[in-house]
């Protein structure tokens, strides 16, 4: 399959090994990624905060650079939650109803990347390896807007080595909100030392999720106490093999490094961990 | 609404009842979580709650048939509510009631401040009711030397703490055993010292302090859960008979409704009666429901006033997205989910509908301008969609206001306004948003060891209390131009 | 224009704008798997009420006096309706001929009534005050409340349950005795109403 790598501006800008991840990901399974290098951002960011009328470029444009893809497939609940249940309704109202109808169409065939694995894909045994204690939380958007219920489970049962462990109250939001953190900073927090503490209480070496977003919060807070437990993406777990050609996605290697590293030296690192 | 003329939905005048919040959420929050003592109680309360609601809630296999049919039943309502509103004065009236209309709070207080001197009381008993709270009935009543007595006893609790209610279904949900005891010796007269903080003792305090009242009470005032047009039929759903009380044994009853609480029919009501009980009090159904019709001769009061109020209630129908916040069912279960009401509780919302529920009908009632915090007291996690029995879409209603609210500002644009308008343009444009990418890269001078431990405002709030992800060396598009075998 | 005319004014404005009512979907379950007065619904009714804290007796004609008798154990004065069957009239009854005040029904000790309908998924009873029931004060203020329920009289669920009363009545749904969850939300049984719901179910 043709799959259209929707890479989400949170992940272009700040957490590229995500989209990374994603791509060798899809590609190990067989299927052939594009990346429309025109995409942006799906504007949820201006619609969550009462911009609509500035979130209708982002809206047009995505229509524009996503319309001929066969699939789009982004590994974030809450951007392609935007998609499929803001984009259109937001056209409407702003009186372009030519739009909504696109961005109906587009909604159909956007996917998060676990749903697209399990539902599109019928895999859910990726042949990942990942030797770690991994506890996962369920982002809201992913939870609730997307239903993705226990997919994202299902896929990491079946990665060997992993250890995955229950988070308590996995289903509370971690406090994050987009903009909400920032205006109401003080509840936010108060949220996240709840989370926090229940990642904790895990053990889990890592905390794993299908939003870079909710994982920079949740990963700000940890980092922020020098925790012993580190935040990945979803797509860099599945991503990550014994070995094998575009497979792993370095797993001792630090946002800081990674820049430095290029990807065949990546890939000795995440052997070099996984054999400690 | 700076001018309103008349047939034209209005929203809820400030200066009267208990909508309009004194200080913006973040602010009141910010004292909420400070206070540990509430943060426990609120912890404790929810939690019991939500697993009592999951539980009855998961004995019934049609739940979801249950909450389609709430939402259907709704919505038709509103659809016609003017022909529901004539048809349940009609058939209230034929059957003995008298029937008065409310434009706004202060005229709601007048009609029942009338209705009681007409009595020659100087009290009323009254059943919880939150249209009442709404009003600031109790305060016009005291203006007018009448002494208004709350006999539920969750209310009772916050009227001798001189405190104000913090929850929909129990407005004392802030207070501990201990704190309730504290209050009782305090204010109730004739209370012994040696009262324990069991939750039974308390409930036989009350039960002993308002005994007499009951008994010997002229007139009581109620809300109402539901009225049914087509035989005017007002329905009131309670726990403690306090209800039962009011309702039956005072020779003069007002009961006083918002006009969305109107249902058509009778067979509507096997909806509600299943999905109330179990969202709110997590029970199969609750001790008493009391329903009437009118009067009946020798049975219960012999002069029933129904006050049907607007304050505001037509404007939120007059908003496409917002009129379904007129659906809700006031069962409180979006509040018990809600990670946020968790946390700050019920106070910091400055209304008395506080929680998502709140967030949402109270910007509704007075105009979103007049509370333009409480759109954004929401992380938009969707936990109170799921909770709500008639499936409110409170996210979207919330993403809805919050449009609004930045729309109808005519000042100056913020400096949020202005970043969003910038950001909006860069990101239209793939080569700006590309540049932009790139030059985030600046903020790796900021980074220590791959995180910014402090950032300027207004991303200081972020790093208040997390670090901020150091920038990479490479954007995604730019590894994805350089990678081997990419493709454009 | 009056209060009336000006918000009926409001709403037609309102509603200016278009809705899209649907007819309401009623494929919840309506009726259920058992008929009226079968043992499983006397059985599910038992457990309901117990379960909110009611006492539940069995009784047959034969047996209805002795369990009467047990069910009004310790009281002396027991008012009832002025038209309960003379079988269940207890020797100790105070017939309500609507003059009793408030007062002297706070100093009896019990009342006993029928009801009109009960549901078992939900534990509830229905009085609809009619003859056998009375006017709705003597079940109120009494501290101890017997309700004999026929077997005939016990439905499934709660649409069946509102088929059977007749809502221009006076109608009082009870299930169980009165209670609040206002203290820390955790459930206490017995605050103003009875603080004893004494249910016979009579399998006649």
């Amino acid at each position: 399959m043709r799959v259209a790598l929707f890479v989400t501006c949170l992940a272009d800008t700040l957490f590229p090994r995500v989209g990374q991840a994603t791509t060798r990901l899809l590609e190990r399974l067989g299927h052939e990624v594009v990346f429309p290098p025109a995409q942006t951002c799906c504007g949820q960011m201006h619609i969550n905060t009462g911009y609509q009328r500035q979130a209708l470029p982002l809206v047009q444009h995505f229509a524009d650079v996503f319309e001929a893809a066969e699939a789009i497939v982004a590994p974030s609940g809450s951007c392609v939650g935007s998609v499929r249940h803001q984009h259109a309704s937001l056209a409407r109202r702003l009186g372009h109803p030519r739009l909504a109808e696109r961005s109906a169409a587009l909604a159909a065939k956007t996917f998060e990347l676990c749903e697209f694995l399990v539902d599109v894909l019928g895999v859910t045994d990726v042949g990942a390896y990942f030797p770690h204690r991994v506890t996962y939380h369920p982002t809201c958007h992913s939870l609730r807007m997307l239903r993705v219920a226990d997919k994202p489970l299902r896929l990491l049962r079946n990665v060997r080595g992993l250890e995955l462990t229950p988070l308590p109250d996995a289903e509370q939001c971690c406090g994050f909100g987009g903009t909400f953190a920032l205006k109401n900073s003080d509840t936010s927090t108060a949220m996240l030392a709840d989370k926090m503490g229940h990642v904790l209480s895990t053990r889990a070496e890592v905390l794993t999720a299908g939003d870079a977003s909710c994982l920079m919060h949740i990963g700000g807070g940890l980092t922020r106490l020098s925790a012993g437990t580190r935040t990945l993406h979803i797509a860099e777990i599945l991503a990550s093999t014994e070995s094998g050609p575009g497979g792993a996605v370095p797993l001792a290697v630090t946002a800081e490094k990674q820049g430095r590293v290029a990807p065949s030296a990546r890939n000795a690192g995440a052997d070099r961990e996984a054999g400690s | 609404m700076s001018k309103v003329f008349v047939g034209m939905p209005a929203h809820a005048p400030a200066g009267v009842g208990a909508l309009h919040a004194s200080e913006s959420f973040p602010a009141a929050a910010r004292t909420a979580l400070a206070d540990t003592q509430l943060r426990r109680n609120l912890g404790a309360a929810t939690t019991t709650i939500r697993a009592k609601r999951e539980a009855v809630v998961g004995e019934l296999a049609d739940w979801e048939q249950l909450r389609l049919a709430g939402q259907a039943i709704k919505a038709a309502t509103m659809a016609r509510l003017d022909e529901h509103l004539i048809r349940l004065e009609e058939e209230v009236t034929k059957r003995g009631g008298v029937v008065h209309w409310a434009r706004d709070a202060a005229e709601a207080n007048r009609i029942v401040t009338g209705l009681i001197q007409a009595t020659g009381a100087d009290e009323v008993i009254k059943v919880k009711s939150m249209v009442t709270q709404e009003i600031g009935l109790n305060e016009a009543l005291a203006e007018a030397g009448i002494a208004a007595w709350e006999t539920d006893l969750a209310e009772l609790i916050v009227q001798l703490g001189h405190d104000k209610p913090s929850h929909i279904l129990v407005p004392a949900i802030h207070r501990n055993r201990a704190e309730i005891r504290e209050i009782f010796l305090r204010e109730m007269p004739g209370v012994e010292a040696s009262l324990a903080d069991e939750p039974q003792e308390l409930a036989m305090a009350a039960r002993a302090h308002l005994r007499r009242k009951f008994l010997t009470a002229k007139v009581a005032v109620s809300g109402a859960n539901f009225a049914i047009a087509e035989t005017g039929t007002l329905v009131v759903v309670e726990s403690e008979g306090n209800g039962r009380m009011c309702l039956t044994l005072p020779d003069t009853l007002i009961t006083v409704m918002g006009i969305e609480k109107v249902i058509p029919s009778w067979t509507d009501l096997e909806v509600f009666l299943q999905l109330l009980p179990r969202s709110s009090t997590g029970e199969r159904m609750n001790p008493y429901t009391s329903m009437w019709a009118g009067i009946t001769e020798g049975d219960g009061p012999q002069e029933f006033h129904l006050v049907l109020l607007d304050n505001g209630r037509t404007a939120v129908l007059a908003d496409e997205v917002g009129r379904e916040a007129l659906h809700c069912i006031r069962c409180s279960a979006c509040l018990n989910v809600c990670p946020v009401y968790e946390r700050t509780g019920g106070h910091a919302y400055g209304s008395v509908y506080p929680g998502p529920i709140g967030a949402v009908l109270t910007p509704l009632l007075t105009g979103v301008l007049e509370n333009p915090s409480l759109p954004y007291a929401s992380t938009l996690c969707g936990a109170c969609f799921d909770a709500c029995p008639v499936r409110i879409d409170i996210p979207s209603i919330l993403v809805h206001l919050r449009a609004r609210s930045t729309e109808q500002t005519r000042k100056p644009p913020s400096a949020e306004a202005i970043a969003m308008t910038l950001a909006s343009w860069v990101m239209s444009s793939p080569r700006l948003f590309g540049w932009a990418g790139r030059a985030m890269r600046a903020g790796r001078l900021l980074a220590r060891r791959g995180r910014i431990r402090r950032l300027p405002p207004p991303l200081s709030a972020w790093t208040a209390a997390r670090d901020a992800p150091s920038p990479p060396r490479q954007t995604f598009r730019q590894w994805w131009r350089h990678r081997d075998g990419g493709t454009p | 224009m009056t209060a009336r005319d000006e918000v009926l004014a409001r709403i037609r404005y309102a509603l200016s704008a278009p809705a899209d009512p649907v007819d309401p979907p009623r494929d919840y379950r309506r009726t259920g798997e058992h008929a009226p007065g079968a043992p499983q619904l006397l059985q599910l009714l038992t457990e309901r009420l117990t379960d909110y804290k009611a006492t539940v007796h069995s009784a047959t004609p034969q047996t209805l006096g002795s369990v009467l008798a047990t069910a009004l154990h310790g009281t002396h004065r027991v008012v009832v309706p002025p038209g309960l069957p003379e079988e269940w009239m207890p020797a100790s009854a105070v017939v309500d001929d609507g003059d009793l005040s408030y007062a002297d029904l706070d100093t009896v000790d019990a009342v006993l009534t029928a009801c009109v309908a009960a549901a078992a998924d939900t534990g509830t009873i229905v009085l609809d005050a009619a003859a056998d029931q009375g006017r709705r004060a003597i079940t109120l203020i009494p501290d101890r409340h017997v309700c004999v329920v026929r077997a005939a009289q016990v439905v499934q669920s709660v649409p069946e349950l509102l088929t059977r009363a007749d809502p221009r009545r006076p109608l009082t749904f009870i299930s169980g005795p009165s209670a609040t969850s206002d203290i820390e939300l955790q459930r206490v049984e017995g605050v103003h109403g009875p603080r004893n719901l004494i249910v016979v179910i009579l399998n006649d």
